[in-house]
């Protein structure tokens, strides 16, 4: 951890500049959010379409670019519906909770190097708490729109996402073991000597085998946080939650307008989440392939074009791979991917105790 | 340190509140939900004493994972409210004795008590690495075999979770995946020669 001394867990500033300042950053990163959400929801829609030999949406705006603004304006102009026998506070309070939380998990993730709202010291700890409070969102709207569809639809992805933050938890641990440090900012700066540093590419380094052995270990990790984000984020081939060819939109059945955008928004926040953190994780961060960065705006860059081919991976597994069942899910879940990342964590731990001081 | 000041002030009367609408709420969900609250304000208090390790593991243990399974039970439960209200009076003296015993717990808790300036530790007394780090050199050093025995414990309710849940049952039809995988052509279908107007 060259470079990161001790942060407290919350600076708390004095003064007026340092208010702004932190409102600024916070601005800037929530209007930055807000417009690659807008793009990678098109994106995605142009993936797919692309997939199936279509045009995708290509009326509004050149190619179709300010389709997401259209949706916006769309969303919001609507009449809110609110079911009868509903329980009203909750019922709203759900989509508002998805929203909020789905943005507080950003004021960890740093973008650049030093561009970070909150340098926490137990930061990937932080974004694990926070995304597994996502389910409530999800479960109280099912409980709330007082009606049999979306609540068992709740119930489904409810146990879907409980399942599998298991494993991911498993695998965040195998990474916090090869680095030493739950800061965010220190896992990246671990990434910084090239590919062969990257997680997701140690085993490249073939100079020291013990390197190689753990970096094979490392890589079905990445593998298996993959497709464990697939399914956490509900999105296909495990969108169960609202597989709408076979079931009702789940939880969302009784959501119009503009809760229904706000879970929506929760939504895809949460899989550039994901795309980030598998990017910080496993892919090196702002980091280039050949070396180091450390000028922000470049890192910046670089993190972001990584993020987008991230989700196009994700796009493309929406594409092309058929949904899976119920019970199959499950299967894969506590059958194969806790079983093979729990063996995973003794491995690395192992690697962390005796392999490093061997080499 | 002012806005410490109104960050614990704020945290600390949502907790008192929505503790107290935990057993004052009607409708159960609403109780589990002032229940969740509560631990996540409580969370937000570690925090401000700069205990951040403890503060993340109460919101992904107890917010993240039991207390989702706890609205679960909840929520499936068809709850008939006037039936809640009925035992009251018959379970008022072992209810009334626990919380005399509750109460005399805090007594004895609160005459240890110190003010806030004097228990408060800085976060800088841990070291590099935070509270987390010195947590852990602790818990596997001083601690190991009371934590080694506290895991054995949770593992023996966890396998006894199992035994009470698991049923066997016959004439289920079981999904083998292996089998279902190493299916070849030859084996799964089988060509008929349909003649017309006799079907198979």
């Amino acid at each position: 951890m060259v470079g990161y001394d001790f942060v407290p867990f919350v600076e708390w500033g004095t003064g007026v500049e340092w208010t702004l300042m932190k409102v600024g950053q916070i601005l800037a990163i929530v209007v930055m959010l807000l417009l690659t959400l807008a793009y990678i929801l098109l994106f995605d829609r142009k993936v797919w379409a692309a997939v199936q030999m279509r045009k995708g949406p290509n009326v509004v705006g050149p190619f179709g670019t300010l389709q997401s603004f259209a949706d916006f304006f769309k969303f919001v102009l609507k009449e809110i519906v609110i079911p009868a026998g509903a329980n009203k506070t909750v019922f709203l309070l759900a989509p508002l909770l998805t929203f909020t939380l789905a943005f507080a998990a950003w004021a960890v993730v740093p973008i650049a190097p030093g561009w970070v709202i909150s340098d926490l010291n137990v930061g990937i700890l932080y974004l694990f708490a926070i995304s597994s409070l996502g389910v409530y969102g999800i479960i109280m709207g099912g409980w709330a729109s007082n009606s049999k569809y979306p609540f068992l639809g709740s119930l489904r992805s409810a146990a879907q996402m409980v399942s599998y933050e298991v494993s991911i938890g498993l695998v965040i641990i195998t990474v916090l073991l090869v680095v030493g440090s739950m800061n965010l900012g220190a896992i990246v700066d671990a990434q910084s000597g090239g590919l062969h540093t990257w997680h997701a590419f140690k085993f490249l380094n073939v100079t020291e085998p013990a390197t190689v052995a753990v970096g094979v270990v490392l890589f079905v990790m990445f593998v298996v946080f993959f497709v464990s984000a697939l399914a956490e984020t509900n999105r296909p081939p495990f969108d169960l939650p609202e597989a709408e060819s076979e079931l009702v939109a789940g939880y969302q059945v009784e959501y119009s307008s503009t809760p229904y955008l706000l879970f929506m928004i929760g939504e895809y926040l949460n899989i550039v989440l994901m795309c980030a953190l598998i990017t910080l994780l496993f892919l090196g961060g702002w980091h280039l392939p050949w070396g180091a960065v450390n000028d922000p705006w470049l890192g910046f860059l670089v993190f972001y074009v990584k993020l987008w081919l991230v989700f196009f991976v994700f796009a493309m597994v929406k594409a092309i791979v058929p949904r899976f069942r119920y019970d199959q899910l499950m299967r894969i879940g506590w059958k194969i991917f806790l079983p093979t990342s729990l063996v995973a964590v003794v491995l690395v731990a192992a690697y962390v105790v005796f392999g490093r001081g061997a080499a | 340190m002012a806005i410490t000041a109104v960050a614990f002030y704020t945290l600390a009367t949502i907790t008192i509140v929505s503790a107290f609408l935990v057993i004052a709420a009607r409708n159960p969900v609403h109780s589990v939900l002032f229940l969740i609250l509560t631990f996540f304000t409580t969370a937000g208090l570690f925090v401000l004493m700069g205990a951040e390790f403890l503060a993340m593991l109460l919101v992904v243990v107890y917010v993240g994972a039991v207390a989702v399974l706890f609205l679960f039970v909840v929520m499936m439960l068809d709850i008939d409210f006037a039936e809640l209200k009925r035992g009251f009076l018959s379970y008022l003296p072992l209810g009334g004795l626990i919380g005399v015993i509750l109460v005399a717990q805090f007594l004895l808790v609160g005459s240890a008590w110190v003010s806030p300036e004097n228990a408060a530790r800085s976060p800088a007394e841990f070291g590099e690495g935070g509270t987390a780090e010195a947590l852990g050199r602790i818990l596997y050093t001083e601690y190991v075999l009371v934590f080694q025995l506290s895991g054995m414990v949770l593992f023996t309710a966890m396998i006894g979770a199992i035994v009470l849940t698991l049923r066997q049952r016959e004439g289920v039809k079981r999904q083998n995946v292996a089998t279902q995988v190493g299916r070849r052509r030859t084996e799964a279908v089988v060509l008929k020669d349909v003649k017309p107007g006799e079907g198979i």
